[in-house]
């Protein structure tokens, strides 16, 4: 009888840590916004930045933690340099399951979607940016940020998920096509306002014919790629948005793989084949190509303005590889030039949960601080971005800097001034995709289909509807876009029937009590019927 | 006596031994079966498939099951950019250790290299030795050695421009945007005429001995260098080991 009760006993102990296993580990507390900033406090908080490998970026995210600083002596900002968007989402991802995410961090909805699989990883900001002394133009704020309704309805707008905001826009770019149109008109073209795929393609086609000892008749050299494309997963989801097909629904559905898709393939696959399509990974940046009069249709993001053209201000190629030529900067191609579409795309900022809501507060104001116009302003113009906000949109700084298009210095570089007025005159035409745990693996998987599909044509492999059928397998399974259950990332996943060890074990637990309380009540029965004798 | 002679058979093992290794390295390559040699990879066209087998000299990173890994045999050098590799293979991967690739010709901004490439790895090891290059420094035949590793003597640091103006002996990333832990890029010249070399923080991070001897340098150094010679849009060599010139 011993050991039953010694069973019993060590029963009670676990049990309670069973249960807590089975709950999972414990997340942040929901953060609660406190009564005020605690201004005797010092707080240390952690930004992680991304930049364009660019310096005067840099060189104003650190003048707006300085002036921020001075702002609120008591909150210190440290921060930390990215180049890559993938590196701080990889680094996100690590720091999340050791508790040491930074306090805010530059990212897109794709990736928060995926830190909000945690529990209160990402504080939701809707709460923030309604209170009245910390929120938009709130009482309290030490800067002159924007209010609400100063906010890009469309940019905000993006940063929802589930319709709850995670992130506030911090600048906005989209996707340009940039032109050598001296090229293109030395090879019999008018370049029209809005380019379509099969003006892009035919004129390639053209642009990529050579004579019998590898001489382009376009340039007079041996290297041509007449259209290269960077980003082949905003080539693939536009292309498809252009043709009203699907790519997901908002649930998370996955309607890639479709017969538009494969129409779309064939003509990637037709054009590599004749030498007028390349990718940036396939041979490298569109911009060091198109400045060396070596591709006449470059599409690249309107933030990598500064280098393209024939005196862009940034290259990796060395001066003597430079022709003299027209760069026309144009909205991608389309299929219905009455109906453009275009992606819209670009840093965002989230903030993330900590115990201490003051911690909070402070990286909330500090985020609301790269809102002000003298951060959107500066930021804008290292790029062909957009600020984010009508305050900074409609100011007479921001009126000035657009209209000193064509300056000799590099601020007025008039190929980087284009690409902003390109999205300016067009936020209506923008859009993106649905947002939902797994759709940054969706969006991979869309420029793959682009990518193996140009690799093999190199390759000399057949490239038919079986070709098709087999890509999207493997990169379904390389992306294990079977596996997600397309779940919202706001909501909550069905996780499916038990597992059958789990369900083993919660019998034995349920075993165990029943016998607990079998045991008890035998004790009770026994001792009332002594008590009876 | 005795002494003697224990020293002089010592003496004969040593020199013995000595003499079959460098019999070992000065062999050629003897390829298996179905695989190039140098020269036939260097002929192959481009996007074509390609087998070589190769000797890992460096490991530059390695991420999600994909390796970068510089390589050389005894007549010439193969990049091998994000090759199909596990976590613990990469790991078996030191200086020296064989490897037959299977994979495809490409070229990247005139890097050209092997990709979407799998490995096996095979009994032997070979250490190459630095070539020398300093001469051949903005020649057409400097291209020849692409990826191999090699070595530059005698050089001159010269001033880079820093984001605020002003003169340094390097700057973190090309145009001084990043901080501790990034790329290192730093001028050096020779006969007059000046290079741009690079010390890629994946290959060599801020630990290594060379990081912190790129974050030493002063400008006028007269320095000795090894590294990788890398191409991107022309030489842009990756070093791994600086010391001021012999």
């Amino acid at each position: 009888m011993k050991r039953v009760r010694a069973l019993l006993l060590l029963a009670l102990l676990v049990c309670p840590l069973l249960l807590a296993s089975c709950h999972g580990s414990r997340g942040l507390p929901e953060f609660a916004l406190p009564a005020e900033l605690d201004a005797s406090k010092t707080c240390e908080i952690t930004f992680w930045a991304k930049n364009d490998t660019n310096k005067t970026q840099t060189a104003i995210y650190s003048k707006a933690v300085e002036d921020f600083e001075a702002l609120y002596p008591n909150i210190r900002v440290n921060i930390r340099f990215y180049t890559d968007y993938g590196r701080i989402y990889n680094d996100v991802i690590t720091n999340i399951s050791t508790g040491t995410t930074p306090n805010v961090c530059v990212t897109y909805p794709d990736h928060i979607a995926t830190y909000l699989t945690g529990q209160n990883i990402v504080v939701p900001l809707d709460g923030l940016m309604a209170d009245p002394r910390y929120g938009f133009g709130g009482s309290e704020l030490k800067f002159d940020g924007p209010e609400a309704e100063e906010m890009i309805p469309q940019f905000l707008g993006e940063c929802a998920i589930g319709g709850i905001h995670y992130a506030l826009p911090f600048m906005r770019s989209t996707e340009a096509c940039y032109v050598n149109k001296t090229m293109l008109e030395s090879l019999g073209y008018e370049l029209p306002e809005v380019l379509t795929w099969d003006f892009v393609w035919e004129v390639s086609d053209k642009a990529a014919e050579k004579d019998e000892n590898g001489v382009y008749a376009a340039n007079g050299q041996k290297t041509m790629i007449p259209f290269i494309y960077k980003s082949t997963d905003n080539m693939m989801i536009q292309m498809l948005k252009q043709k009203g097909a699907g790519y997901s629904t908002p649930e998370g559905e996955i309607l890639l793989f479709s017969d538009t898709t494969k129409d779309i393939l064939r003509d990637v696959a037709e054009h590599t084949g004749t030498g007028a399509f390349s990718t940036f990974k396939i041979s490298s940046y569109p911009g060091n190509f198109l400045n060396a009069g070596q591709c006449l249709f470059a599409v690249d993001s309107t933030a990598g303005a500064t280098w393209m053209g024939s005196h862009a201000p940034h290259s990796d190629i060395s001066p003597d590889k430079f022709v003299e030529f027209e760069c026309a900067v144009l909205p991608i191609p389309q299929f219905d030039p009455s109906d453009p579409k275009m992606i819209s795309q670009g840093p965002s900022v989230c903030v993330f949960n900590k115990r201490d809501p003051g911690e909070v507060l402070a990286s909330w104001l500090f985020a609301q601080y790269l809102l002000t116009n003298e951060v959107q302003i500066a930021y804008a113009g290292t790029e062909g971005y957009v600020p984010v906000t009508e305050k900074a949109q409609k100011s007479d700084e921001y009126r000035r800097y657009l209209a000193s298009a064509g300056g000799e210095d590099e601020e007025s570089y008039e190929v980087k001034i284009r690409a902003t007025e390109l999205l300016l005159d067009n936020v209506g035409n923008t859009f993106v995709t649905p947002v939902f745990n797994g759709s940054a693996s969706l969006r991979d998987a869309a420029g793959q289909l682009i990518e193996n599909t140009a690799k093999s044509v190199r390759r000399k492999e057949t490239v038919d509807d079986a070709y098709f059928e087999a890509l999207f397998d493997d990169v379904n399974s390389l992306y294990r876009l079977d596996q997600h259950t397309g779940a919202s990332a706001a909501g909550r996943e069905d996780l499916g029937p038990l597992p059958a060890a789990s369900a083993a074990l919660l019998g034995t637990i349920a075993a165990v009590w029943i016998g607990m309380g079998a045991y008890l009540l035998a004790g009770r029965i026994r001792k009332k019927k002594e008590g009876k004798s | 006596m005795k002494k003697i002679v224990a020293i002089m058979l010592a003496l004969t093992f040593v020199l013995a031994f000595a003499a079959c290794n460098k019999n070992e390295a000065d062999k050629p390559d003897v390829k298996g079966e179905g695989v190039m040699t140098h020269a036939e990879y260097i002929a192959a066209p481009l996007d074509s498939q390609v087998t070589v087998e190769t000797y890992v000299q460096a490991k530059q990173s390695w991420w999600e099951d994909k390796a970068t890994v510089y390589s050389q045999d005894k007549d010439g050098a193969y990049f091998l950019y994000n090759m199909a590799c596990s976590e613990a293979d990469y790991a078996k991967l030191t200086p020296g250790t064989k490897i037959k690739v299977t994979g495809y010709k490409s070229e990247w901004s005139g890097e050209v290299e092997i990709i979407d490439a799998t490995f096996e790895i095979e009994e032997g090891n070979y250490v190459a030795p630095a070539t020398d290059v300093t001469a051949l420094l903005g020649s057409e035949t400097l291209i020849d050695h692409q990826n191999e590793f090699v070595t530059f003597k005698g050089m001159t640091v010269e001033a880079s421009t820093a984001p605020d103006g002003s003169e340094v002996a390097f700057l973190y990333n090309w145009d001084g945007s990043g901080e501790d832990g990034s790329d290192l890029y730093f001028n050096v010249s020779k006969d007059g005429k000046t290079y741009n070399f690079t010390v890629e923080s994946y290959l060599c991070d801020s630990s290594t001995a060379v990081y912190a001897a790129v974050k030493n340098l002063k400008v006028g150094d007269v320095i000795d260098m090894e590294g990788f010679l890398y191409w991107y849009e022309g030489v842009n060599p990756h070093i791994t080991s600086v010391a001021a010139a012999k």
